[in-house]
């Protein structure tokens, strides 16, 4: 199709002339080992149904963002990795989220041990309000990890980037740090727990443009160990942290369905489906 | 949502793309209209106006730098900055080779032409048709038409060969004209480089629309 590119009523994008792609030219799945498998995964809180139909695999030791406008389901999605959602009574899925090969969903699974394995940060930073080191030293004692505890709340820290800042005030209270030392704090008590997967819902949505660059920082380090799960608003801080981007958009039955899945640097610079197009170039959303 | 300011800024720069081309296009003609007819104030006035054509380039790379900085484009918006950054380069390069053309017309003094001139006429129509449908098919985003011109770089270097074949044989016949038609091969050189540099732009107007950046037809100069 030729498009009048001077048309000044035209409002869909120049280049938009693709139709929706079928889901096996819009899921790329990503090569390597994959350490959570969604299969069919539909979740619902109550009747309403607010994932439909999902399927992708998340890579291991990359960094997956989830990425779509408000309403999408992508918050409800990274929940279902860890089984968060439990705690809404009336939720529910069909389909299943495997972890390593086993079903999360299963009835024999330990939901403590699910969420040891797959930690969670979250948007708002919610240290205890405890010093910084009962913080960290917290997971471990709870989950009865051996080793010698200072040694763990160092090595925590380190890994997080915060050791530095507060190797000489480890017993002040966390709640005395800075919105990003916070943040770098719960990212810290995540990994004291030795995690295999580090779930993050928006991460940096509550802080400043510096302490947001060091978390994004911090998260490039940690994917040489850890699996990472980003849901995200800012598409720039998709397009700078993560291998791999999920873009999902709510339907017109308010289900969310993800809508195309491939390399980060793919979608932002050549996605495939018309809608992830429109998305990324600020046309909706 | 939608970005009006954004878009009317696309097509601003879209606008101007096409303004420095026609500016390139007639620099071309005017090159070679110059040169055969040994009009001298012609070839100055390309010279100067080549000013014109470079400020112009600069201007159109400071404005996709602004937009890449406040808009942060992604996708399609950006895969256009893109190529409307190096399309910029290319048309400002052309013109440079139909300045050099100029310089050449200059340099041959009060000197005729060589009676034997090869096939730099047909070169210069063909070069300059290229760029004219290059830059319609940046204007319309067909990347098929864009691949179908780069195949049309063979014909060029096919009358450069003849015409380079041409004007050795006539030096070797005449050795007193080696010096003018020392001239004129570096004119076909020159016309040469312009359908080179067309299919350059191709190749941008196909990354513009696909997202695919491939090498589409390598010249053998």
């Amino acid at each position: 199709m030729v498009v009048d590119y001077r048309d000044d009523r035209q409002t869909e994008h120049p280049l938009s002339t693709q139709q929706p792609l079928p889901p096996d030219e819009r899921i790329e799945q990503p090569p390597g080992t994959s350490v959570i498998e969604v299969k069919g995964l539909s979740a619902y809180y109550g009747q309403f149904r607010a994932l439909d139909d999902v399927s992708f695999r998340i890579p291991e030791r990359k960094i997956t963002a989830l990425i779509g406008p408000s309403g999408c389901g992508k918050t409800t999605l990274l929940r279902c990795m860890n089984r968060m959602n439990d705690l809404v009574g009336t939720f529910h899925i069909n389909g299943s989220v495997e972890y390593r090969g086993q079903d999360l969903y299963a009835r024999n699974v330990d939901v403590v041990e699910v969420r040891r394995r797959i930690g969670m940060v979250f948007q708002k930073p919610n240290p205890f309000p405890k010093s910084i080191f009962e913080n960290v030293a917290f997971g471990p004692k709870v989950n009865g990890i051996k080793g010698n505890l200072p040694d763990i709340v160092e090595s925590s820290l380190r890994a997080a980037a915060l050791w530095d800042d507060v190797k000489d005030k480890l017993h002040q209270s966390g709640l005395a740090l800075s919105g990003g030392q916070q943040q770098r704090l719960c990212i810290a008590r995540a990994l004291a727990i030795q995690p295999d997967v580090i779930l993050m819902d928006e991460p940096c949505s509550a802080l400043d443009p510096i302490a947001t660059l060091k978390i994004e920082d911090l998260m490039r380090q940690l994917a040489r160990d850890y699996t990472i799960v980003i849901v995200t608003h800012n598409m720039q801080q998709a397009a700078r942290v993560a291998d791999y981007t999920a873009f999902l958009m709510m339907r017109s039955d308010r289900a969310g369905e993800l809508v195309e899945y491939r390399e980060t640097d793919a979608i932002f610079t050549a996605p495939k489906d018309k809608r992830t197009e429109d998305y990324v170039t600020g046309r909706f959303g | 949502m939608t970005r009006d300011l954004f878009d009317k800024k696309l097509r601003e720069m879209q606008d101007d793309v096409l303004i420095l081309g026609s500016m390139v296009e007639k620099a071309v003609q005017r090159s070679m209209d110059a040169l055969r007819s040994r009009d001298s104030a012609q070839s100055t006035l390309v010279i100067q106006d080549d000013q014109a054509i470079n400020a112009k380039r600069y201007e159109i790379e400071e404005k996709c730098i602004h937009t890449i900085a406040l808009q942060q484009p992604m996708a399609a918006d950006l895969r256009i900055l893109v190529a409307v950054l190096f399309i910029a380069t290319e048309l400002e390069r052309m013109a440079d080779h139909a300045e050099g053309i100029a310089r050449i017309n200059l340099m041959l003094g009060d000197e005729a032409l060589p009676p034997v001139l090869g096939d730099i006429g047909e070169m210069a129509d063909k070069a300059g048709d290229m760029l004219r449908r290059a830059l319609t098919a940046f204007v319309e985003r067909d990347a098929a038409a864009a691949r179908l011109i780069c195949d049309e770089d063979d014909q060029i270097d096919a009358l450069y060969d003849s015409s380079y074949h041409t004007l050795i044989q006539e030096m070797i016949r005449t050795p007193a004209d080696v010096q003018r038609i020392t001239y004129l091969i570096w004119t076909c050189h020159n016309l040469e480089r312009i359908a080179d540099r067309v299919t350059n732009i191709c190749e941008r107007v196909i990354f513009m629309v696909t997202g695919q950046l491939e090498e589409i037809n390598v010249s053998r100069y």
